[in-house]
């Protein structure tokens, strides 16, 4: 059996959405002792087993709301399960969300450093990758604006090229290469390909079915916060397509 | 543990980053840029200084200098712990998508406070020199008054931010809570106008001892007195294990509040 890199075991996650948004202290006070905070209990996900091996690219499929996020919320160690636990192997890179480090008034220099130490990698080890980023996002000329002047196109390149440099141990994508137009979005795709070649686990969320098999091996069908296929991603799509 | 020295070893980098973010962002577009630091509080203390030299004179020697140490002191508490206590609400953008240990954050936020601290230091030993006041040998303990503030306001801090996260009135109550905290600590008045009661009360706040030490070693050239010592270093503990304590427990629902 080769290596495991991720294992969610029994994963369980619970959102209390109370009906009214209590974020007073006279509120709480209120209505606790009027005892009238009530929460409706919502279970985003329910016993999920899943584990992903050592250069696995697995895609997350299913409907909007499913749950899709939040597992891999909870693979990137943003959400802590509330049962069930998760565990990893190696570095991690997760694309979320493209940009969630950025700060708009610092130039587009700087973010690359502030990014790179969000995800947990020194000055020094930024500047052996800076010029990559650079050529990468295509973004010569721009590096000393402040990233306020930016466009979204620009914003999405320069992200995923920071959260791409290196080899990490799993890569976490969430429907973050709808971005850009379609040559950048090739670009991704042929360097998450090559990441795979040197033994990068992949979780892969996308709702372009042929984004999918184009570039993962497995797929699960999550369904409203349970598992209910998981196996080669062509017969996983094929009865995804039916529904 | 050692996971968590681990933990803070592989995000220290990032811990520079924000410190260094926090620093630059404020005085960004200006054309001393980072000279800001140091000369925003010189220039207060020089006003001051002025002001209070002409102006409501208690019977204390050096009242300038008496003034700006207690100002320095407070303006660093007051400062570092508001700032940490929104540090989680204003990164929540980047705690929503991202495993970033929170702590960070908030601790980010003193360390930057720190850094102005060091600025405005830097300041009164300016004007001490200027207003041909006594620079003592002891001055350099006062890393000690130093040191137990920042300990300190870290533990105040992160219960701060801990709170506000669910009750964001914390924000405003503590702004008014912090005007108490002015007045119940001998910044602009001498410890010997006080009557019985409020002298006990004033005494107990660690930042009336943090201060006596500081202005011991600053200002009249003494060792530091072993009570205040041990007294706010005994305070400046117990609130940063009550900090960590509550910020730890309470961390994992950060995410749902934000």
């Amino acid at each position: 059996m080769a290596d495991i890199v991720i294992e969610v075991h029994d994963v369980s996650m619970k959102f209390n959405l109370s009906r009214e948004k209590i974020d007073s202290l006279k509120e709480y006070i209120i209505k606790r002792i009027k005892n009238k905070i009530s929460y409706d209990e919502f279970w985003a996900l329910q016993d999920i087993n899943l584990t992903v091996e050592k250069g696995e690219a697995v895609a997350l499929i299913g409907l909007n709301g499913c749950g899709k996020s939040t597992l891999l919320k909870t693979v990137a160690g943003v959400l802590k399960p509330t049962k069930g636990y998760v565990k990893t192997w190696g570095t991690i890179a997760p694309l979320i969300e493209l940009g969630a480090g950025f700060d708009i008034d610092l130039t587009a220099k700087e973010n690359v450093y502030l990014n790179g130490a969000i995800l947990g990698f020194s000055h020094e080890e930024m500047e052996t990758h800076y010029q990559d980023i650079v050529d990468f996002s295509e973004l010569h000329d721009f590096m000393d604006v402040p990233l306020k002047n930016f466009s979204s196109g620009m914003l999405a390149r320069l992200a995923f090229a920071i959260a791409t440099i290196g080899t990490p141990d799993i890569l976490i994508v969430d429907e973050v290469l709808s971005v850009g137009d379609f040559k950048f979005q090739q670009k991704c795709e042929q360097r998450i390909k090559h990441m795979m070649t040197k033994d990068t686990s992949i979780l892969f969320v996308s709702h372009s079915i042929e984004q999918v098999e184009s570039l993962c091996t497995r797929a699960v069908w999550i369904e409203k916060g349970h598992v209910r296929m998981d196996g080669p991603v062509k017969e996983v799509c094929e009865l995804y397509r039916q529904i | 543990m050692t996971q968590y020295i681990q933990n803070f070893i592989k995000f220290r980098p990032l811990l520079k980053e924000l410190v260094t973010r926090d620093i630059k962002t404020k005085y960004r577009r200006s054309v001393l840029g980072v000279l800001w630091t140091l000369l925003n509080p010189l220039l207060m203390m020089i006003v001051l200084s002025i002001v209070f030299s002409n102006l409501f004179r208690f019977r204390i020697e050096n009242y300038p200098l008496y003034i700006l140490s207690g100002q320095l002191i407070y303006n660093f508490f007051s400062e570092g712990t508001s700032r940490s206590m929104s540090a989680v609400i204003d990164n929540a953008s980047l705690i929503k998508k991202v495993y970033i240990p929170k702590y960070l954050f908030a601790f980010s936020r003193i360390l930057s406070s720190f850094i102005n601290l060091m600025a405005s230091f830097c300041a009164l030993i300016i004007v001490m020199i200027f207003t041909d006041a006594r620079l003592y040998y002891t001055v350099i303990l006062a890393i000690i008054p130093i040191f137990l503030l920042t300990v300190f306001a870290t533990g105040i801090g992160l219960i701060l931010a801990a709170v506000a996260v669910k009750f964001r009135d914390m924000i405003h109550l503590y702004g008014v809570l912090l005007v108490v905290l002015n007045y119940l600590a001998p910044i602009i008045y001498p410890m010997s106008i006080l009557p019985g009661k409020i002298n006990l009360l004033v005494r107990l706040n660690p930042i009336t001892q943090i201060l006596n030490v500081f202005r011991e070693v600053v200002i009249y050239g003494q060792l530091p007195s072993a009570g205040s010592v041990i007294y706010s270093l005994v305070m400046a503990v117990i609130a940063l294990v009550i900090g960590l304590y509550v910020f730890y427990k309470n961390q994992d629902n950060f995410i749902l509040n934000l």
